[in-house]
């Protein structure tokens, strides 16, 4: 890394949310053409401190320095005019409009410059410019709304490179994206990098920190936690600054013989999947892993058990009586606990309050002529976060305001109030960090002896290798095999995955 | 930790009721200066005349405002309220049907279109605004057509039946009394039943709703039959009161005068919130000001202009607040 004088300073940050210090006295480092990793759990700062760089938030005490100069960033238009762009975690794309369009939303090129006449010629050509520029080879005149997760990220990259940005602040970029798509993202990260354009990259995937990372920028609790560099920052380094501690217990302990059989599914025909058939079975204290590739069916299978979709042909059974499940609620009344795919939009109502959301699934069941005690739902409202360790100030504090790892706590919190019979988990650590991914690795081990059947959703392999007792993999909608914790193997799921075998 | 999460947090919910402590102020001053620059403001003939229009108000404002918080909007107000008022006297002076049949099978209409505009949005999923934007276009019509276009009224009969629109009891018109007791019922069930919570959460999120298990498509059927039911009542109030219902133009725009009220009361368009109080601030503040602005003497063709300039001022206020405290805790970025 070139020692010369730093591109970006910020110096002993400081931001207090209510109830929350959310940055001590935190200092970052940028130099011109490095990609510097901003890593630590959620809740760490580090969002926190990129929403302050780019005009988000403004910081209550600290200094930002550019090229040795103070300077003040209280708007994103402020942070725009010093030429640093923030590609938010959220995707902030116009979906109707087209690639063009979007790259250039609100500096749009002008046939007659004072008049508000688009130059649509201008305007596609530069896009094609940029577009090329990071490989990004769809027509620009195709509308987002048709682009996968990977190419929209293009997009936005696109976005901030239209703007000249000098220092790109990149937040959790691959969290939708594929393996292939990944690659190509750190190909226009490094090429960025060699043409001088400065890169924060933050992350959960410590496999990816590692791969793209130039230095590793460690937060932990609002403070600064470390620093590594490129050729010290392997992955139980970085844990342990995250973490503060080694996390030598990272998965389950044993596999504890499962009890008796409670769920069934016998040739089940999803909707829209015809001629595809899926059979398994989930015992008492056991967790089923459900593995395949992105699109196979598998959030499909969980949402008909929920009574979300209703299921084409074939039997679900529970202690042996089959069971239709027409809607929700009939589930949760059998005993099921859905923790679905997306949080934010279907785990938690965001506004609501702490207590407010623990007791939304259940209040139907505890209901007596529409009322409930509200003391008792105070009362277990806080056992429960006492229980899981969910980090909130207070019962009232609004779900938004809680890190990601809390909030999905919360979620799983809100399921167990009902003590399901049978848990289904639909990826329930993505965009979670290490610390409260085991903390949750944790619970369901913890759920699982305590004799609930479980069936988990995940992509992620370790996941899968550590935390099940058996693998269904599932393929084009219909079971394509399973293993045995005996059998198990990286190998032998792909293999089953991509129809391989 | 472990303590404070039990209490119970004032601060919050001193934050929640901001918006109707803000607006029961500008209540205040408002009647504060009325009362003084106008003393006529404070004659019990105008006082009864403004209690019975804020009941008339607020109660097809409530009905409304549940289509609202749960994220929906019910523009058929303002017809079905027309539509009941000319029906009840062409079915009692018209065809002599009796009161204890006319009077039911009047609300019972309210309710039955305000369900067939529910079931039409929620179970064939089609857009609030469309349905009742629709409702609102036939329901004049049908008005018009049942009546000939001709006025409705009484006439001199149904002395004992008007009662319950311009009579008083206590001094206070009775029209406020059954106002509070559709404020008491809609407020229990909004503030304290599981049905209510689940309307908010409806309102908020209706994906995460139907995800715990709430029944969303049954709670947003019920939204529009109380609506239209409220809107049923309101009908029978107006006719009553004015004896004189003319189906071309009685209850039209209502259902926005409605809408003006639940947001100056709290309630926001994109659902999930507002409170029955706030409603019957927001109806009063806006009943007042029309009064004030007749009293005044002003012409009566600036009166919506002048609403409407004050509407948006205390929404932008809000805004500014709301702006505010959002900056400050990074909520919502």
């Amino acid at each position: 890394m070139p020692p010369s004088a730093a591109l970006l300073e910020m110096r002993s940050i400081t931001k207090r949310f209510p109830g929350v210090l959310a940055l001590d006295g935190v200092n970052f480092t940028l130099h011109r053409g490095e990609v510097a990793a901003v890593i630590g759990e959620n809740g760490a700062g580090k969002s926190t401190l990129m929403k302050i760089l780019g005009g988000v938030l403004e910081a209550d005490s600290g200094e930002i320095r550019l090229e040795g100069r103070p300077v003040e960033i209280r708007t994103v238009q402020h942070a725009i005019a010093h030429r640093i762009a923030l590609i938010h975690q959220e995707r902030n794309l116009a979906v109707g409009l087209n690639i063009a369009e979007n790259i250039f939303l609100g500096h749009e090129p002008r046939r007659w410059p004072p008049l508000p006449i688009l130059d649509r010629r201008t305007l596609h050509r530069r896009a094609r410019d940029i577009a090329d520029r990071i490989g990004l080879d769809a027509d620009t005149h195709t509308p987002v709304r048709r682009l996968s997760p990977g190419q929209r990220q293009m997009v936005e990259i696109a976005r901030a490179l239209s703007l000249d940005a000098q220092i790109l602040v990149m937040d959790e970029p691959t969290s939708s994206l594929s393996q292939r798509e990944t690659d190509a993202l750190f190909q226009v990260i490094r090429e960025l990098r060699d043409r001088g354009v400065s890169i924060v990259y933050i992350s959960h995937r410590l496999g990816e920190v590692r791969e793209v990372a130039d230095r590793v920028v460690v937060l932990r609790d609002g403070r600064n936690a470390g620093e590594l560099d490129r050729n010290a920052a392997d992955h139980a380094a970085m844990v342990r600054l995250m973490v503060g501690r080694d996390l030598s217990q990272y998965y389950r302990r044993g596999h504890p013989t499962p009890g008796d059989l409670v769920l069934e599914l016998r040739d089940v025909e999803l909707r829209g999947r015809p001629g595809r058939r899926i059979s398994f079975q989930v015992r008492r204290g056991e967790i089923l892993m459900l593995a395949g590739l992105v699109g196979a069916g598998r959030t499909e299978i969980a949402r008909a058990l929920f009574g979300l979709d209703p299921i084409a042909s074939g039997e679900v059974r529970l202690d042996g009586t089959p069971l239709l499940l027409r809607n929700p609620f009939e589930a949760i009344r059998c005993g099921f606990a859905l923790v679905p795919e997306d949080r934010q939009l279907q785990g938690l109502i965001l506004d609501m309050t702490v207590r407010e959301n623990l007791s939304l699934a259940e209040l139907r069941l505890i209901q007596r002529w529409g009322l409930w005690d509200r003391r008792r739902e105070r009362a277990e409202a806080a056992e429960m976060i006492r229980r899981l360790g969910i980090r909130t100030p207070s019962l009232a504090q609004r779900a938004r305001n809680l890190s990601g790892g809390n909030q999905q706590k919360l979620v799983l919190a809100k399921w167990l109030k009902l003590r399901p019979r049978v848990l289904i988990l639909d990826e329930p650590t993505r965009g979670v960090d290490v610390g409260a991914k085991q903390e949750i690795y944790a619970l369901i081990d913890e759920l699982a002896r305590n004799g609930v059947a479980i069936l988990m959703i995940s992509s992620e392999m370790e996941e899968v290798l550590g935390m099940s007792d058996r693998v269904v993999v599932i393929r084009d909608g219909e079971t394509a095999g399973e293993l045995t914790h005996e059998q198990l193997s990286e190998e032998a799921i792909i293999a089953r995955a991509t129809g391989a075998v | 930790m472990p303590e404070p999460l039990v209490q119970s947090s004032w601060r919050e919910r001193l934050q929640s009721a901001r918006m109707i402590l803000i607006m029961l102020l500008v209540l205040a001053v408002l009647i504060a200066y009325v009362s003084y620059s106008h003393p006529r403001f404070l004659s019990r003939f105008n006082l009864e005349n403004l209690g019975r229009r804020v009941a008339l108000l607020s109660i097809y404002s409530i009905g409304g405002s549940l289509a609202i918080i749960a994220a929906g909007i019910d523009l058929s107000v303002g017809s079905l309220i027309g539509l009941v008022g000319v029906l009840l006297p062409l079915l009692l002076v018209g065809h002599e049907m009796p009161v204890w049949q006319a009077l039911p099978l009047v609300l019972a209409l309210g309710a039955a279109l305000g369900l067939l505009h529910g079931v039409l949005i929620a179970k064939f999923n089609l857009q609030p605004f469309i349905v009742t934007l629709c409702a609102l276009l036939a329901y004049r019509s049908i008005a018009r057509t049942i009546t000939r276009d001709m006025t409705q009224g009484f006439g001199a009969s149904f002395e004992g039946l008007r009662q319950w629109a311009v009579g008083t009891w206590l001094h206070v018109p009775i029209a406020l009394y059954i106002m509070l007791g559709v404020a008491l019922v809609v407020g229990f069930f909004l503030h304290a039943t599981v049905w209510g919570r689940h309307l908010y959460a409806l309102g908020q999120n209706e994906e995460a709703a139907r995800y715990s298990g709430i029944a969303v498509d049954r709670l947003k059927i019920a939204a529009y039959t109380i609506s239209g039911f409220l809107a049923g009542v309101a009908g029978v109030l107006l006719a009553l009161d004015t004896n004189s219902v003319q189906p071309a133009d009685a209850g039209k725009s209502y259902e926005l005068y409605g809408i003006a009220a639940a947001v100056l009361g709290g309630c926001s368009l994109r659902g999930g919130e507002g409170t029955v109080a706030g409603i019957i601030v927001g109806a009063t503040i806006l009943t007042v000001l029309r009064n004030l602005i007749i009293l005044r003497g002003f012409s009566s063709y600036i009166e919506d202009a002048l609403i409407a300039a004050v509407i948006l001022g205390m929404v932008v206020v809000d805004e500014i607040i709301k702006r505010r405290a959002r900056r400050k805790t990074g909520r919502a970025v």
